[in-house]
């Protein structure tokens, strides 16, 4: 099962290199991964998918990834009730008369042509995962050329926070039952 | 007043309370070496940078303080990096300092350029690349900090030299900036109420105690909550003297060559404490019919280790010496008459097999060896071992009193380790005795360090076990290849003239009417000194747990067995 993870760190050289370099040592598999910088200076967020057996796995990656000094804090948002995203640019095959089909197809995804050239076209297509694979199934009989995706990012809604299942971690003081996990309202 | 790079970090090892560190020059670290002329820091010159490692790792792990090695860039960071892994599998603190070259010339591939911190990612705690001068202080405090601090490892560090020779202002960082980095202490009271009922129902409890008792410092407190709780304790070879062999809650040594009794009283407990250890393969046998009745409460510090091996249904977050010290007041005096009886059954049963009952037959045994260096050192000596069958037998026979005493490369089971890890032990515990007991393959292969021994003067007494063969390789392969011996059979050179042309006083042993007197003289003799045993060839430890079996499933020696 797909597992989401949100994790806070220190915007320093070499951190992703360590993040990556742990969930290859660890066997675990990276299905996406997404860092940019947060509201806060010196600090990144990643959201990392990862494909897990289970939660105990979970676990496992949440307390490697505290063992990382450069990693702050690590939520599981798999559950709660999140936001998240994930953009795609797909360049489609599409002569002028194509052209506005794929508008037509594009636009019940709420997706847009972003450049147009002589025989192909840019799409740019935003949402959740399910949403982006939809689109890019529906383009594929046209002639997909090339294709670039961001990988998921992630946010909880409103006052929600994600699992942390790692008691005592990084002197968190977060402990699972001290944390009422808010299912979906 | 402003400083050279190289003169902060002398400024910054002294103070850390660095007073001794094992190290080799090189290019790429020449300021440091040279700045380090005006500090009160003895330099251990050693012959092999693993030696060096080794040797930081046998300080850190005798003393409890951070031990220090430094290389030069390239091969001599390289060379530590066997070493680098052993701390990090041993949870040993300890701080390694490479030099490295100018930072404009990274990813240049320059000359003796290694991507080191690349290298020691995954061996090391955390690790450091210094490009300016004006990072060298901050980055030593933290080093120090995160090296022994939480479940204490290897940090490294790596210095270009530009960093080392520009000068910039010095001020020793008041404390570290660790966002990320704030180990746990207490575990939450819900918690500690849950382990005490399991621990009040427990019938057939048994303590797991593990190397985390003495990074913590919970020995006393330990033995306070065994006595009173009446629980028997069981140590992994990281863990022994953790708790006095002597004692009667004392099961010895459990896992792929520890006692039977102790192995089936955790097979059958009802109740595991698993006290600072991770439950690794070698302890465990196969993990499908691990302990199978049994609950399990697990303190760690390191919540990675929750889980990991074996579900945990408590599981204990902190210090160990605060989670134990929280919860001896929670507790009572609890009986388990029945199950100490029936643990002292299955003890009979072993000892009736126990080499230790054979009669003399002429030849040396490494156990009897061992036994005999514990009754003449009254079992109070600072043991270091290589890697082997002479390990495994060493942590049989030597019963250990005290934490800080035994010193083994467990985890990372890295020959090469006994003779560069006494001569760092020795520096940390210089009017301690000090042995390392060492088997013929593996001391070959840090043999180059009786030169440093001999230029320190390190009052270290090696004792080489020497059976001409790979032993424990040769013992799997007698099990389990059907006796087709491959590439184990050994030639050694004449140790006693190696040592000789060191300068270093030597006997041989063929004889066990000699070995009394050669331990002796060991003994009497200051400085180091090499005993070589001839010891019986094809000899095997028990019992065994052969891989993928149950941890009760062991190779016994059979109850009498002729020599062969
Ligand atoms: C660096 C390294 N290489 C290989 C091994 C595999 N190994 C484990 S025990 C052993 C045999 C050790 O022989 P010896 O040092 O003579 O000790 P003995 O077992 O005979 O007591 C070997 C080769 C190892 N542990 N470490």
């Amino acid at each position: 099962m797909q597992y989401t993870f949100i994790a806070l760190v220190e915007d320093k050289p070499g951190v992703l290199n360590r993040v990556a370099s742990l969930f290859r040592r660890r066997n675990f598999n990276i299905e996406s991964l997404a860092v940019g910088r947060t509201e806060k200076t010196g600090v990144s967020r990643m959201t990392i998918v990862t494909n897990c057996e289970n939660d105990t796995d979970a676990h496992k990656i949440e307390a490697n990834l505290y063992k990382l000094v450069n990693v702050i804090d690590v939520q599981d948002v798999t559950r709660q009730p999140s936001v998240t995203r994930d953009l795609a640019l797909i360049k489609v095959k599409a002569t002028p008369e194509q052209r506005s089909e794929i508008n037509n197809l594009v636009a019940i995804f709420r997706a847009r042509i972003v450049d147009v050239a002589p025989d192909s076209v840019i799409v740019e297509a935003t949402g959740t995962e399910d949403k982006v694979e939809g689109m890019i199934e529906l383009l594929r009989p046209i002639g997909i050329m090339e294709m670039v995706r961001t990988g998921q990012v992630a946010m909880t809604r409103g006052e929600h926070c994600g699992i942390r299942r790692t008691p005592g971690a990084n002197g968190n003081g977060w402990h699972p039952e001290e944390i009422v996990p808010v299912g979906a309202d | 007043m402003k400083l050279s790079g190289a003169e902060i970090l002398w400024e910054c090892l002294v103070r850390e309370g660095v007073e001794v560190v094992f190290g080799y020059p090189g290019g790429a670290n020449m300021p440091i070496y040279d700045a380090m002329l005006s500090y009160p820091v003895h330099h251990v010159l050693v012959r092999h940078e693993q030696g060096a490692a080794h040797m930081a790792d046998g300080y850190a792990r005798a003393s409890g303080r951070v031990g220090v090695a430094m290389a030069t860039s390239g091969p001599g960071a390289t060379n530590l990096v066997t070493g680098i892994a052993t701390a990090m599998m041993d949870s040993s603190p300890t701080v390694f300092i490479t030099g490295q070259v100018h930072a404009h010339l990274i990813g240049g591939d320059a000359f003796q350029e290694t991507d080191v911190t690349g290298i020691t990612l995954p061996i090391t705690k955390h690790n450091y690349l210094i490009t300016r001068a004006d990072e060298v202080a901050e980055v030593v405090r933290e080093a120090f900090y995160i090296a022994r601090s939480g479940r204490p490892g290897p940090v490294l560090i790596d210095i270009c030299k530009n960093a080392q020779i520009e000068q910039t202002e010095f001020e020793y960082p008041a404390d570290c900036k660790l966002p990320g980095y704030q180990p746990p202490w207490h575990a939450p009271k819900s918690d500690l109420q849950k382990a005490v009922e399991l621990i009040e129902k427990a019938k057939k409890p048994v303590i797991l105690c593990g190397h985390g008792v003495m990074m913590s410092g919970a020995e006393e407190v330990l033995q306070h909550f065994a006595v009173k709780t009446n629980t028997p304790v069981a140590m992994t070879l990281l863990g022994l003297g953790a708790f006095p062999a002597s004692h009667e809650l004392s099961l010895g040594m459990m896992g792929m060559h520890g006692e039977a009794h102790c192995n089936l009283a955790i097979q059958n407990a009802d109740l595991l404490l698993a006290f600072g250890m991770r439950f690794d393969d070698r302890v465990t046998g196969t993990l499908a019919t691990y302990a199978p009745g049994a609950k399990k409460i697990h303190i760690d510090i390191d919540p990675s280790e929750i889980h990991k091996n074996v579900k945990a249904d408590v599981p204990l977050v902190g210090d160990l010496k605060t989670v134990v010290t929280d919860l001896v007041p929670m507790v009572d005096e609890y009986e388990h008459e029945e199950w100490m009886m029936q643990i002292k059954e299955w003890k009979a049963d072993g000892d009736a097999r126990s080499i230790m009952s054979w009669p003399e037959d002429g030849k040396l045994h490494v156990s009897h060896l061992v036994h005999s260096l514990w009754n003449a050192t009254e079992g109070g000596a600072i043991v270091t071992t290589d890697v082997g069958q002479h390990q495994m037998w060493t942590a049989q026979y030597y019963f250990m009193e005290k934490p800080k005493r035994w010193l083994s490369s467990g985890g990372a089971g890295t020959m090469g380790f006994g003779l560069p890890s006494a001569i760092g032990a020795w520096f940390a515990q210089p009017d301690e005795e000090v042995w390392t007991v060492v088997g013929d393959g593996g001391f070959q292969m840090t043999q180059a360090e009786l030169s440093t021994a001999v230029q320190e003067n390190a009052n270290v007494k090696i004792a080489i076990m020497n059976n001409n063969f790979l032993g424990m390789v040769r013992q799997w392969q007698e099990f389990f290849f059907e006796k087709r011996y491959s590439a184990v059979n050994m030639r050694t050179p004449d140790f006693v003239k190696i040592a000789e042309a060191h300068g270093i006083p030597a006997r041989l042993v063929t004889k066990p009417e000699e070995v009394q007197d050669a331990i002796t003289f060991a003994r009497n003799t200051p400085g180091p000194v090499l005993l070589e045993f001839r010891v019986e060839q094809e000899e095997a430890v028990y019992p065994m747990v052969p891989t993928g079996a149950a941890l009760d499933q062991m190779l016994r020696r059979p109850v009498r067995q002729e020599t062969e």
